[in-house]
């Protein structure tokens, strides 16, 4: 018997547009071509070795912003970015989480509450991968509970003048520019804080056993001065970095499918070429439960990513529909790395191939964007209209 | 410069791929279409053209409606716009009525250069570019590995077995390329986002004044009588070394005539 194709079992992508397709083929055939030959070395050495090289690699594809419209950005929707997420994260989450904090993040942090000028000067550089950007919202106290946060910004004359710590931020120690979310007397406010800011220090982090193929790092702001043209006008309140927040989320529920998939394949590839007691153990009953099992996983997954997107696509996504996604499709696609790690056995756990790699990643993906628990309270007060977070 | 690139869609080389058993033609519709690879080297190289000379990439494809996603492959490339010459009249067509076809259309829409891949993955017989210079009265370069272009002057580099020959010519002039000759880029989401507002004209027999007589299954000079699939191989002889292993293996090669 002919064996199915177990990479879109369900022939979820034949949803997809013309476009969307051939985003999918373009990010594939990048991924295959000059990612995946090094990320395993990367995720050994726990940084990205070129960030620059990447970004401006990246940048030529149009990954950056490619939701967004206007500034050199694609205008490519929902679904087409959905499709990229999935197709990087198949490769790294690390490489997705480059991605997500550029685009889903700092650009979308700009171009939904920058000035024209603050637009003018930072979307069409980041668009190209010549300026890096990065979001700093979490902080050592305050991650679950983003309104807990200390770091604070006074208004000195026509200044403004930052002190505080962030924690946990993707390509901190790269950026030319962090988003900066800060406590003022008129409540939560965004800044645009340059790299080479006087008071401004970045410090990686090291000793990660997760998205090691990629920087993080600690923002530290000691009496960091700010011109008043530094405030994003239109953000005010915990709603705006939150609904960035939301934006990377989004690409996280289609980028675990991505990573859900990548193991499955090896998982598959793996169990029939691996002969014990005489046979492939993919001819193994128990074997086949667990194929199976991932099988269904990833497929819901893809479709769970589709439907968010398509929503989306449409104006009718609600955030706790990509809570739905993230706290489904991470949850899967962790059941998935589990049990492809179990097939491969001892291979399962080196470098050689995929599945360990991607399954301490999403340990990160689990609780990054909002945690798992976070996700399942959006969920509940959605549902049920009370809310159970305090 | 009014730079022509003429791309094909074949079957995906990753797939199985089937021949119809109806009138022994490529089964087209069995296998996911896509952009014959060196086409896209083809395409990579009009580009680079433009961009040093300025001009003009207009993508030719012939083939079935599905060919469509071919050019909109090597509009999001960056190629500015497309014909695509579909009519059911051309299934069939052997290199003859290919060249026909191609070359008829070409002397319709005008051109100062035709780049193509130096072959295609599925009938692989890479003689198109020579019947279209002979076609349209140009010069052949054919299996460039270089292109270069002053004025009017053009000059390659043919690959050869022994390394390469430098040929030139004068524009007009129709050129295949090689793997060698550069490295496609990925088409970016803005040339993806941008491909479907690029024209794409559409052009049948009628249009590009292509002689019935001469394309299509019944008028190709070549013929498919029958296929089959190949046999598996059958298991090697293997030559044990008892002190005589020389002698076993000079007598194994001269039993096949190698020797």
């Amino acid at each position: 018997m002919s064996a199915l194709n177990p990479e879109d079992f369900l022939d979820v992508d034949r949803d997809l547009s013309g476009e969307e397709r051939a985003i999918r083929d373009t990010v594939r055939a990048y991924g295959d071509a000059e990612l995946l030959p090094h990320v395993a070395d990367w995720f050994e050495a726990g940084t990205i070795p070129d960030p620059r090289g990447l970004a401006r690699s990246m940048g030529k594809l149009g990954v950056f912003g490619m939701h967004l419209t206007g500034y050199g950005c694609a205008g490519a929707g929902a679904v087409g970015y959905g499709v990229a997420c999935r197709e990087l994260e198949a490769v790294d989450s690390g490489l997705r989480s480059f991605v997500s904090v550029q685009g889903s993040l700092a650009m979308t942090a700009i171009h939904r509450y920058g000035t024209d000028a603050q637009k003018q000067e930072w979307l069409p550089r980041m668009v190209t991968g010549e300026a890096l950007g990065c979001f700093g919202l979490t902080e050592p106290d305050s991650g679950s509970d983003p309104g807990s946060m200390r770091t604070r910004a006074r208004r000195d004359g026509d200044d403004w003048v930052l002190d505080g710590t962030k924690m946990w931020i993707t390509n901190g120690s790269v950026a030319d520019v962090a988003i900066v979310w800060a406590r003022t007397d008129e409540g939560i406010r965004g800044f645009l804080v340059p790299a080479s800011a006087p008071g401004f220090s970045a410090n990686v982090i090291h000793k990660k056993i997760s998205l090691r193929a990629s920087i993080t790092s600690e923002l530290v702001l000691d009496g960091v001065r700010l011109p008043k043209e530094a405030l994003l006008p239109g953000a005010e309140g915990l709603k705006a970095p939150l609904s960035c927040l939301s934006e990377a989320r989004y690409g996280i529920v289609w980028g675990a499918a991505g990573a859900a998939r990548a193991c499955l394949l090896s998982a598959i590839d793996y169990a029939k070429s691996r002969v014990q007691f005489d046979r492939p153990i993919a001819g193994f009953q128990l074997t086949q439960r667990k194929i199976a099992d991932m099988l269904v996983d990833v497929n819901h997954a893809m479709l769970t990513a589709l439907s968010i997107g398509r929503l989306k696509d449409a104006g009718n996504a609600h955030h706790a529909h990509v809570s739905f996604g993230k706290l489904a499709n991470v949850r899967a696609a962790q059941r998935v790395a589990a049990t492809a790690r179990s097939i491969l056995g001892a291979n399962g756990i080196t470098l050689e191939y995929p599945v360990m790699r991607h399954m301490v990643n999403l340990e990160t993906v689990a609780t990054y964007e909002g945690t798992e628990e976070v996700h399942a309270l959006t969920l509940g007060r959605a549902v049920t209209g009370l809310d159970a977070f305090r | 410069m009014n730079i022509v690139v003429c791309v094909k869609q074949v079957p995906d080389t990753a797939t199985e791929r089937k021949l119809s058993s109806k009138d022994n033609t490529l089964d087209r519709d069995a296998a996911d279409g896509v952009i014959n690879e060196l086409c896209e080297y083809a395409v990579e190289e009009a580009l680079k053209i433009k961009e040093a000379h300025g001009g003009e990439v207009t993508v030719l494809t012939m083939g079935p409606a599905k060919a469509t996603d071919t050019i909109r492959k090597a509009l999001a490339m960056g190629a500015d716009k497309a014909v695509h010459l579909v009519d059911d009249a051309l299934h069939g067509s052997d290199a003859l009525g290919t060249s026909h076809a191609l070359a008829q259309t070409l002397k319709k829409i005008g051109f100062d250069l035709v780049i193509l891949g130096s072959e295609s993955t599925d009938a692989r017989t890479g003689v198109l570019a020579a019947m279209l210079a002979e076609r349209l009265g140009t010069p052949q370069l054919t299996l460039a590995r270089k292109v270069d272009i002053d004025g009017s002057a053009i000059s390659i580099e043919r690959v050869t077995d022994y390394g390469y020959d430098k040929v030139t010519a004068t524009l007009p002039a129709v050129v295949s390329v090689v793997e060698k000759i550069n490295e496609p880029r990925y088409p970016s989401f803005k040339g993806i986002m941008a491909a479907k507002k690029k024209p794409v004209q559409t052009f049948g027999v009628a249009d590009a004044e292509i002689d019935t007589a001469q394309v299509g299954l019944a008028s190709s000079w070549s013929e498919v009588t029958e296929f089959a699939v190949a046999p598996p191989r059958a298991a090697g002889t293997i030559v044990k070394d008892e002190g005589d292993g020389g002698a076993k293996a000079a007598e194994f090669l001269a039993s096949k005539k190698f020797i």
